[in-house]
């Protein structure tokens, strides 16, 4: 037994790494060195602990002490004050706005709303080492799984759950493995789609990195049920800290026996495998993701067949999500029961949700289906930064639709979602303040979805790439009446012709944000105006004679020169050449420099003579 | 591992190294550690308390440690803090008195009221 | 040398992308040369053109010569958001380069890509296998002038 008397927890996550968090661990080391005190306090890498923008973070336990923010120079105050003279240091730990302050991890609001299943142990277990995540109860499942259970009766029980694809189609998990364990092939196998590219979703990488024994465990009881040996990780290269996990944990699983021949006495046998991406969307998508592990180019091809029917090469195969799989050996643990329990009528237990943008508490959190987006934004998310308004929120990513102030208490399921224009996705959330133009937003995910196209079917190569023009074109000043109506046309057309999700949802975007802000399309197309000034073909710099002192800084730093006047006269900026750098308001002292929305009159007059002279050319 | 009940071995042993974060604790020890408390021996009433513990393979005790609990004349202090009973603090440890307090109180369930500064909050 | 990378995988099609991305690793340029692809097309017994396909299909593969150090901006909309545009337009002024481009010192090539996933500490670029959040222009500055002073 040992004499310790802390667990540390640091938050390795890809997140608080990216923050600093491995600097943070190294200082606790050499403090705890230099002051002898080594022997008494674990030092623990976790996953991720969820609140990312508090991060580095870290937990101290028995008491749960939370802090947040924490610099290697912080380190001494922490090892001297709190754990040698146990006085928890109060700077570091989390406030709210009035100043309450938060000393353990259950008081953080954030963590209140929450009920973790398939994170449970991220932020809570070190996910390098097998027996903490035995700890929790890990492998039981699959144990009893193995010596109590046949086959079906493991696809009985997920049906029972109604567990549901996590990943963004929110296709019933038991079908597929119904459909695969029905099939009498001799060769099957079980992918974990672990090529998480939405924008605004790292929750699969989270829970790889952070509890990559319960993904493995899944793995192995879905194997199970529809008859197969082998398994493969497609897991992203962008991820390389969730490789090595996995990896780790196939390894350490092996050296158990959990892995293997006739696992628990049993006569299944199984090993998996990780195969990494090398940066494409689409392999996101199941055939697509097939194709990339056979080693070709990752082109999705018309379905049906399915993978359930002909999947790699050519055998009986499913593809499940991260966090689906991650669900599994819970429902096994608890009873499906339980987990059906919450949620609502369709859409059965929790979902992880990353909460990015202009929003208080961005980071990982999970929460039970049905929650309204109001609590999830403002509860769990802590609200709007910066005093600023809510504006919208893109559920579901690239795929997904943004949803506006009106739906603030939709409940959030899959099928409510999809009536509203949105989905769930896999789950993405990104919030937006009333500082974004929801036209430009739609172009730059219409811009992502253009450079992420396969290129296999026409719809989505050449229809995306004309949306984006018109988007290109509105935004720039030069949209013309019918340009919205034809967004519309193309827009439909392309998900109702493209060969894979890909294309089929990319118009989301722009058909959700022509629904619901069809006014700002019109004023950039009608009054060459973005009210947000975040265009800058459609706004412009101005210099107010009453508040500027003359100064002529903003005339200095001007990189086109295009600011001139005196101390008396004042400055003015010459319209036609500025490039909106924004140097000018940046510098002024005293704040006379504003945006204003819409294209200044001389830029407009000198574009009308502009196409007067192209059309004349054309004639 | 081939069975069920490896697996329970396993398991039990795993969360005896993390019950500091959470779960089966019978009795909690707290030391005062201001700095009067480190001035007049709570570190080694600290770690004495710490070997002793591992010594007789306590599972169910926790040690951890607070600030200056206003008691200077008394330090190094010590609360002992079983649930549904009433906190009881022993002052002027040492590492002696420790290990008396160790078999005594947390082993054998008997205050050692020599020691006794208070009882209850 | 490519040799000896493609005996470690089993002489399969489906090792492919493995392949290639330890042979990316391994050289100093972080490329694939076109004698790389003759000696894995060789080894796996798949026409050369196959692996072009397979090469400029991913975007993470390189068929030209490239940086010591790879610098991935994340362009995508939870950065953008939150001001990837101003990262962008520093690493171009302190590097020199453009999207694409190679500095002079060969020290950094800046790219582009899709989402780290790692939008909770958004805006987020990747050198590397490093990810650095919560970008600034300061914070920017330091990173690129620690990682010089470690040539």
């Amino acid at each position: 037994m040992s004499l310790k008397r802390i667990d540390l927890l640091i938050c390795c996550g890809s997140g608080c790494v990216s923050a600093g968090s491995l600097k943070i661990k190294e200082r606790f080391h050499e403090v705890l060195q230099e002051k002898n005190l080594a022997n008494e306090i674990n030092i623990i890498e976790t996953g991720c602990m969820g609140p990312c923008d508090y991060g580095p973070v870290m937990v101290i336990y028995p008491e749960g002490t939370f802090y947040k923010k924490v610099s290697p120079d912080d380190v001494e105050e922490i090892v001297n004050e709190h754990f040698i003279k146990g006085r928890p240091v109060a700077r570091l730990m989390l406030q709210d706005d009035e100043e309450n302050t938060f000393n353990t991890q259950r008081e953080v609001p954030f963590y209140q709303k929450q009920v973790k299943v398939a994170l449970a142990n991220c932020g809570y277990i070190d996910p390098e080492s097998m027996d903490e995540y035995i700890a929790t109860g890990g492998y039981e499942a699959l144990g009893t799984v193995l010596t109590t259970m046949t086959p079906q009766d493991t696809i009985d029980v997920i049906k029972k759950s109604g567990l549901r694809g996590r990943g963004g189609g929110g296709f019933p998990t038991h079908i597929k493995w119904q459909m695969v364990h029905d099939n009498k092939s001799d060769e099957k196998y079980v992918i974990c789609n672990g090529d998480e590219g939405d924008p605004g979703a790292f929750m699969d990488r989270s829970l790889l990195e952070g509890d990559p024994h319960r993904i493995l465990e899944g793995m192995m009881i879905a194997a199970y049920a529809i008859g197969a040996s082998n398994g493969f990780f497609y897991i992203r290269a962008e991820y390389p800290l969730a490789i090595k996990r996995i990896k780790l944990a196939i390894e350490q699983a092996k050296e158990a026996g959990l892995m293997g021949k006739n696992v628990f006495g049993s006569n299944f046998c199984f090993d998996a495998e990780v195969r990494t991406g090398a940066g494409a969307f689409v392999c996101g998508e199941e055939m697509a993701l097939i194709h990339s592990i056979e080693g070709s180019r990752g082109n999705p091809t018309p379905k049906p067949p399915y993978p359930a029917v002909q999947g790699l090469w050519g055998k009986p195969t499913i593809v499940n999500n991260v966090e689906t799989i991650g669900n599994i050996p819970t429902i096994f643990l608890k009873g499906a029961d339980w987990f059906a329990s919450m949620g609502t009528e369709t859409s059965k237990g929790t979902k992880v949700f990353a909460l990015t943008g202009d929003i208080k508490n961005t980071g990982l959190v999970e929460v039970p289906m049905g929650i309204t987006l109001r609590e999830l934004i403002f509860d769990v998310g802590g609200g709007m930064t910066g005093g600023h308004k809510f504006k919208a929120v893109q559920l579901g990513g690239p795929s997904g639709g943004c949803l506006t102030v009106e739906h603030l208490d939709v409940a959030v399921d899959y099928e409510t979602l999809k009536e509203r224009g949105a989905m769930m996705g896999s789950g993405g959330v990104i919030v937006m303040n009333d500082k974004n133009c929801m036209v430009n937003i739609a172009k730059f995910f219409m811009d992502f979805c253009v450079d992420e196209s396969c290129g296999k079917c026409s719809p989505c190569r050449i229809g995306l790439k004309q949306m984006l023009d018109i988007l290109e074109r509105i935004t720039s000043g030069k949209g013309k009446e019918g340009d919205v109506e034809e967004l519309q046309r193309l827009g439909e057309a392309v998900s109702k012709l493209s060969l894979c999700g890909l294309g089929q949802s990319a118009p989301n975007p722009v058909l959700s944000t022509i629904r619901y802000f069809r006014e700002e399309y019109e004023a950039h197309i009608r009054d060459k105006s973005c009210a947000t000034k975040v265009c800058l073909d459609l706004m412009h710099f101005d210099i107010d004679k009453d508040r500027c002192i003359g100064c002529s800084l903003c005339a200095r730093k001007c990189p086109v020169t295009c600011i001139t006047g005196s101390r008396e006269d004042k400055y003015t900026i010459h319209q036609l050449d500025c490039v909106k750098c924004g140097n000018c308001q940046d510098v002024c002292p005293v704040k006379a420099v504003s945006r204003i929305p819409g294209m200044h009159p001389e830029v407009t007059a000198k574009r009308e003579a502009e196409a007067k002279i192209a059309n004349h050319h054309d004639d | 591992m081939k069975t069920l009940a490896d697996l329970k071995k396993i398991r039990e042993k795993a969360q005896e190294e993390m019950k500091l974060r959470g779960g089966n604790v019978r009795i909690k020890i707290v030391v005062g550690m201001g700095t009067s408390g480190i001035a007049m021996g709570a570190r080694e009433v600290m770690k004495t308390f710490l070997e002793e513990i591992a010594n007789r393979n306590l599972t169910d005790v926790l040690v951890t440690q607070t600030g200056e609990k206003g008691l200077s004349s008394m330090e190094p202090v010590v609360d002992l803090i079983e649930e549904g009973k009433p906190k009881v603090t022993y002052g002027n440890m040492t590492p002696d008195k420790v290990k008396k307090v160790v078999v005594e109180h947390i082993v054998n369930g008997r205050t050692v009221s020599d020691y006794v500064v208070a009882t209850g909050n | 040398m490519y040799k000896e990378i493609c005996k470690k995988y089993a002489p399969t099609k489906d090792n492919l992308i493995q392949i290639l991305h330890e042979i990316q690793d391994s050289h100093p340029q972080h490329y694939i040369s076109p004698d790389a692809v003759d000696t894995v097309a060789e080894y796996l017994n798949v026409p050369a053109n196959h692996i072009y396909g397979v090469l400029t299909f991913y975007t993470m593969y390189s068929t030209s010569p490239r940086g010591k150090n790879i610098i991935r901006l994340c362009e995508s909309p939870p950065c953008y958001i939150k001001g990837s545009e101003n990262i962008l337009r520093k690493l171009k002024v302190i590097l020199g380069v453009e999207t694409g481009g190679t500095s002079k010192d060969g020290l950094f090539t800046l790219e582009l890509c899709a989402c780290l996933g790692v939008c909770g500490n958004a805006p987020v670029m990747m050198i590397n296998e490093d990810v650095y959040g919560d970008l600034t222009e300061e914070k920017v500055e330091e990173i690129i002038d620690k990682i010089r002073g470690m040539k």
